[in-house]
């Protein structure tokens, strides 16, 4: 099984240095991109059928056709990596960051040669401490080795990177927030459109692409699309770094052919649920992800193989709910999260997340009624896509909606017993609102 | 007044976007590193080197969670709350860490030594439950764990 993202990583947590690096293909392809024009390697990425690693799966080449190409386009032009990593429950790109930090350079320079983008910025989260030491080590590395700040050979295209560290809110990930972050402004959404492809970073054509996704391009690039489309099962191309986390024997992640199932990650690298528990869910790929049960594990974790009225991939990096932890005490957690990172801007994520975290609240704490149950339904609805300004409480909606649906039982049974059947500790936990 | 070093520090920063502005962020972060938190004093000298008001400063100051407007204790830990590390117990180490040092969320300890403070998601979920101290992260953290974790900050 090849795993092209993560073969090189050194298992004892160290870098990997520019040396390393170079010794097994990295930087190699940046030779001949004479022979190889920005558009062959936009089809070469469309080709490959390399989908959008953070979440939102969509065509990384179909979001590169909206960039305004040529000599008549506005200059510069940015690429931006997503390392923003804040979705609970998602560890992937810290994992390739610490890694193997160049793999990130070289994927940007290769989508910003794709674009013509002439200037990168990384964009990470502020908490990823070592992350930053290894990038800023990398990218003076790739300086001083002509990579970066130096046009590269027979193509007159020269790229500029930069690193900036982000100063928290989860809000960051969400891309027109992110490009007011890096502006030096409040991380609030823009309204769409125009999209970044066009107007972006400081008003310039911007792509902004996950971490995990960029660093598929040069083996894209390297190996052929036809080759990176037999990496995976299904018709989605490449291999996937799956993560799970919670209650189960072996906690972690693995790259794997993309179209893996969650029982094969859950049973078979992660060692199925810890001793003395039993598996009742799970949320896919971080929080913002319906939950799938005990029926949906077969189904192959990809972006087009699972029905949306069953949910979405997500981050690909799992959290499982077993049988000593309450359902409701896990949505409330979640709600609560989505409520202190609610950015504020538009009034039903504002007002709406905070009704729903106390509404939960109240399940624990045995003062629910059924027209609770009623009022919850209701914000799935009125907070789904459409009525508000970005992605965020939609998102916080999914978890939630879903829980209804596979642990009503647990909702009801909280409103019949007048409090939590668990313990007491899911109902120590403070509503910060 | 900004020192020099201070500065020389913003004017680097600067280099990496096409106006002052674009380092709003990056300059809060580095003055705090050095004085441990934004003062309404230190939010007008930065302001001012930026070419923003005061106010604009401001507002992007108090949007974001790693840039204190308040003053922090000598260490600041942040105890990932979000839901892997919620499953594993991080309740149970932020009341240790409450009755070690005295401080809740939101509090610093009365010796001064340590501010503590609720975080997402760390991305450390193979390690739940993860504390962060100043720059580093610790995983697989119990009760039992925390005093010997923070007696490394004095």
């Amino acid at each position: 099984m090849e795993r092209p993202l993560t073969q090189h990583i050194h298992p004892d947590g160290t870098t990997r240095t520019l040396r390393e690096y170079v010794t097994t293909g990295g930087y190699h392809c940046l030779q001949r991109l004479a022979g190889l024009p920005p558009k062959d390697v936009q089809r070469l990425v469309t080709d490959a059928g390399l989908r959008g690693r953070g979440g939102g799966g969509f065509l990384t080449g179909a979001k590169w056709s909206f960039v305004p190409m040529g000599a008549d386009a506005a200059k510069p032009k940015y690429i931006v990596a997503n390392g923003d990593e804040m979705e609970p429950g998602t560890f992937k790109d810290r994992v390739l960051i610490e890694g193997d930090p160049h793999g990130l350079i070289e994927g940007m320079i290769l989508a910003g040669y794709a674009i013509e983008a002439e200037i990168g910025y990384i964009f990470l989260r502020g908490e990823y401490h070592l992350s930053a030491r290894r990038l800023t080590e990398a990218i003076a590395e790739a300086y001083a080795a002509g990579y970066l700040g130096t046009p590269l050979p027979g193509t007159g295209f020269r790229f500029d990177l930069h690193l900036h560290a982000s100063a928290g809110r989860y809000i960051c990930g969400e891309e027109t927030a992110l490009i007011n972050a890096l502006e030096g402004k409040r991380a609030v959404p823009r309204a769409k459109p125009p999209f970044p492809q066009t107007v972006g970073l400081w008003g310039k054509p911007t792509v902004v692409q996950n971490v995990e996704t960029l660093y598929n391009i040069p083996h894209i690039v390297n190996h052929g699309s036809d080759w990176y489309r037999r990496l995976s099962r299904t018709q989605d191309g490449g291999t996937k770094i799956y993560g799970i986390s919670g209650r189960v024997t072996n906690p972690g992640w693995w790259e794997l052919p993309l179209g893996t199932t969650a029982r094969e990650v859950l049973e078979r690298y992660a060692g199925g649920v810890a001793d003395g528990v039993r598996f009742r869910g799970l949320l896919p790929g971080g929080i913002s992800t319906a939950f799938m049960t005990e029926e949906h594990l077969d189904l192959p974790l990809d972006f087009s193989s699972i029905p949306p009225e069953v949910g979405r991939l997500g981050t690909a990096t799992m959290i499982v709910l077993d049988d000593h932890t309450c359902p409701v005490g896990f949505v409330l957690n979640l709600e609560k999260f989505f409520t202190r990172e609610s950015c504020g801007w538009c009034t039903p994520c504002r007002e709406g997340l905070p009704w729903v975290a106390r509404i939960l609240m109240s399940f624990e704490e045995g003062r629910a009624t059924s027209d609770d149950l009623s009022l919850l339904k209701m914000h799935t609805k009125w907070l789904a896509p459409g009525h508000t300004f970005c992605g965020l409480a939609p998102g916080a909606m999914a978890p939630l909606q879903s829980a209804l649906k596979y642990f009503h039982d647990d909702f009801e049974r909280h409103i019949t017993t007048g409090g939590c059947p668990w313990s007491k500790k899911s109902a120590q936990q403070r509503v910060l609102v | 007044m900004l020192s020099e070093v201070e500065r020389q520090e913003l004017e680097e920063a600067v280099k990496h976007y096409p106006d002052k502005r674009g380092a709003a962020i990056d300059a809060l972060l580095l003055i705090q590193r050095r004085r441990g938190w934004i003062s309404d004093e230190t939010l007008h000298e930065i302001a001012q080197f930026l070419e923003i008001t005061p106010e604009d400063l401001d507002s992007v100051a108090t949007f974001y969670n790693l840039i204190f407007r308040k003053p922090v204790g000598r260490h600041v830990a942040f105890v990932c709350d979000s839901i892997s590390c919620w499953i594993k117990g991080c309740e149970q180490v932020q009341e240790q860490i409450k009755t070690l040092y005295g401080a809740d969320f939101g509090q610093t300890s009365p010796d001064g030594r340590l501010t503590v403070l609720p975080i997402a998601c760390l991305g450390h979920c193979e390690r739940a439950p993860a504390v962060l101290i100043d720059q580093d992260v610790y995983g697989d953290v119990t009760p039992e764990k925390v005093e010997q974790i923070v007696e490394k900050y004095k």
